[in-house]
């Protein structure tokens, strides 16, 4: 399919000039790191940019870096360098396990984890980790920086809170001090390329929960009414059906092309139980291993 | 729309070329260079059929446009045949009838020579994850998995 848009490239050879075109031309220039996005959205004539930015020359984007209390990941950084990161393994599993289930090699491959939120798809696989990991977005612009918290960050299905003449630079996550573990569940039909019809991401520290979830509602979100019940609550089978109860109303699923509401609200219940299940366990036994038995 | 010159590596061959910002990878290659083994599947990344080798890694050229191929080198099936493992798995899948139609063998071999060459000795479990973006609607890929099974095994002497 041939793109119909007509617009200019330009791959920048610094940031500085990325950000006085972004000033000149706002939503009219799109930036353009893997494209597996952007592409489809240019042959659909989605979007019709006046020109593309491609950020692919500039060296500080590839970094995948611990400095003092958090890990920074540039915006080149693509899936496969996630999975291949032994860093991102250690300090952030959940993340690691998420970026398994990202389409499948090819898309990987190229996909990075910057643009993958920038699309701001309800479905984005690494949204749920970064939200209960409380990564922050580093933004620029011609005016500076600007640092914007992870669940500031969607505003809409594909919308965020980035500004016309920004762009997204670096994503840092903080450190965890204590002994966590966690999960990233993922319901979809076949493995391999499947966008999810609902996903369900699990953090436990200590006796703190953090849990998000994605495709079952218009943006990606944390679902605090369910961490706050959860907090310090011994896990018996009460505890879980009640859990079950207060995800659903936590979630606002819809129907469409992938699942229909009720189906994502069982379902949501579902995996909340199995996911919880799998947390502990992997919190007190290491086990399953992530990237293992994502869902049974 | 300004055209830009590129120069990238085609097997092993130098290109020079002048494209558009809005030409696709894919059609690059099949309209203006005549590369055919790569093929227009689902046009949209994800069925796999139009996976080419851009810097050692597998990408789907459909989602790539032929301007970012700049100083790049990029390997399809016909470059292909020179790497010894590509050729192995090929008398494999050949032995066992892998193929129909083979609409998707030059993406299934693509990706089966980057899983190879990164991880010699995979599990039944990797190769499948490792092809689960190629798409196969005739031989059910059993025979395909166990070609690459088949030539890891031959590569490691086993």
């Amino acid at each position: 399919m041939p793109i119909i848009a007509e617009y200019e490239y330009l791959k920048v050879k610094s940031m500085e000039e990325a950000l006085k075109i972004k000033s000149e031309y706002g939503n009219k220039a799109k930036v353009i790191a893997g494209g597996t996005d952007l592409i489809p959205l240019l042959k659909e004539n989605y979007i019709r940019p006046e020109i593309l930015i491609d950020l692919k020359g500039l060296k500080e984007i590839y970094e995948i870096k611990i400095k003092n209390n958090f890990i920074r990941i540039g915006a080149g950084v693509t899936f496969a360098d996630i999975i291949k990161s032994k860093t991102i393994k250690k300090y952030f599993p959940i993340l690691w396990e998420a970026s398994m289930t990202v389409a499948s090699v090819g898309v990987r491959n190229r996909a990075t984890v910057a643009g993958n939120i920038c699309s701001a798809v309800p479905c984005a696989d690494s949204a749920g980790p970064l939200l209960v990991y409380n990564a922050d977005l580093i933004v620029v612009s011609e005016k500076g920086e600007r640092k914007i918290k992870i669940e500031d960050w969607f505003t809409g299905p594909k919308k965020t809170s980035l500004n016309e003449d920004e762009i997204l630079l670096f994503i840092d996550i903080p450190i965890l001090k204590n002994k966590n573990a966690g999960c990233y569940l993922k319901l979809s039909r076949y493995e391999g390329e499947d966008l999810a019809q609902g996903s369900l991401t699990i953090l436990k520290t200590g006796e703190e929960y953090k849990i998000a979830f994605g495709s079952l509602g218009p943006t990606p979100k944390r679902a605090y009414k369910t961490e706050e019940y959860l907090k310090g609550k011994k896990i018996n089978d009460n505890v879980v059906s009640h859990v079950q109860k207060i995800i659903v109303d936590e979630i606002s699923p819809i129907t469409d092309i992938r699942a229909t509401k009720e189906y994502r609200e069982h379902m949501a219940k579902v995996m909340i139980k199995r996911g919880i299940e799998k947390t502990i366990s992997r919190y007190y036994n290491g086990k399953p291993k992530y990237g293992e038995g994502m869902i049974e | 729309m300004k055209t830009h010159k590129i120069k990238f590596k085609l097997n092993g061959e130098t290109v020079l070329a002048e494209v558009k910002p809005n030409e696709v990878l894919i059609d690059f290659l099949r309209y203006k260079l005549g590369v055919k083994s790569p093929k227009i599947g689902c046009d949209r990344g994800d069925c796999g059929t139009c996976t080419v080798i851009m810097n050692g890694k597998t990408v789907r050229s459909c989602l790539v446009l032929a301007v970012e191929a700049d100083g790049s080198e990029i390997i399809t099936v016909e470059g292909a045949n020179k790497n010894k493992i590509t050729q192995k798995l090929q008398k494999k899948l050949h032995e066992k009838n892998a193929f129909q139609c083979g609409f998707c063998a030059p993406g299934m071999i693509l990706s089966a020579t980057e899983l190879l060459t990164e991880n010699p000795k995979p599990t039944k479990e990797e190769i499948k994850e490792a092809i689960s973006g190629n798409l196969c609607r005739c031989t059910g890929y059993e025979p395909i998995v166990q070609a690459i099974e088949e030539t890891a095994k031959r590569e490691n002497g086993e």
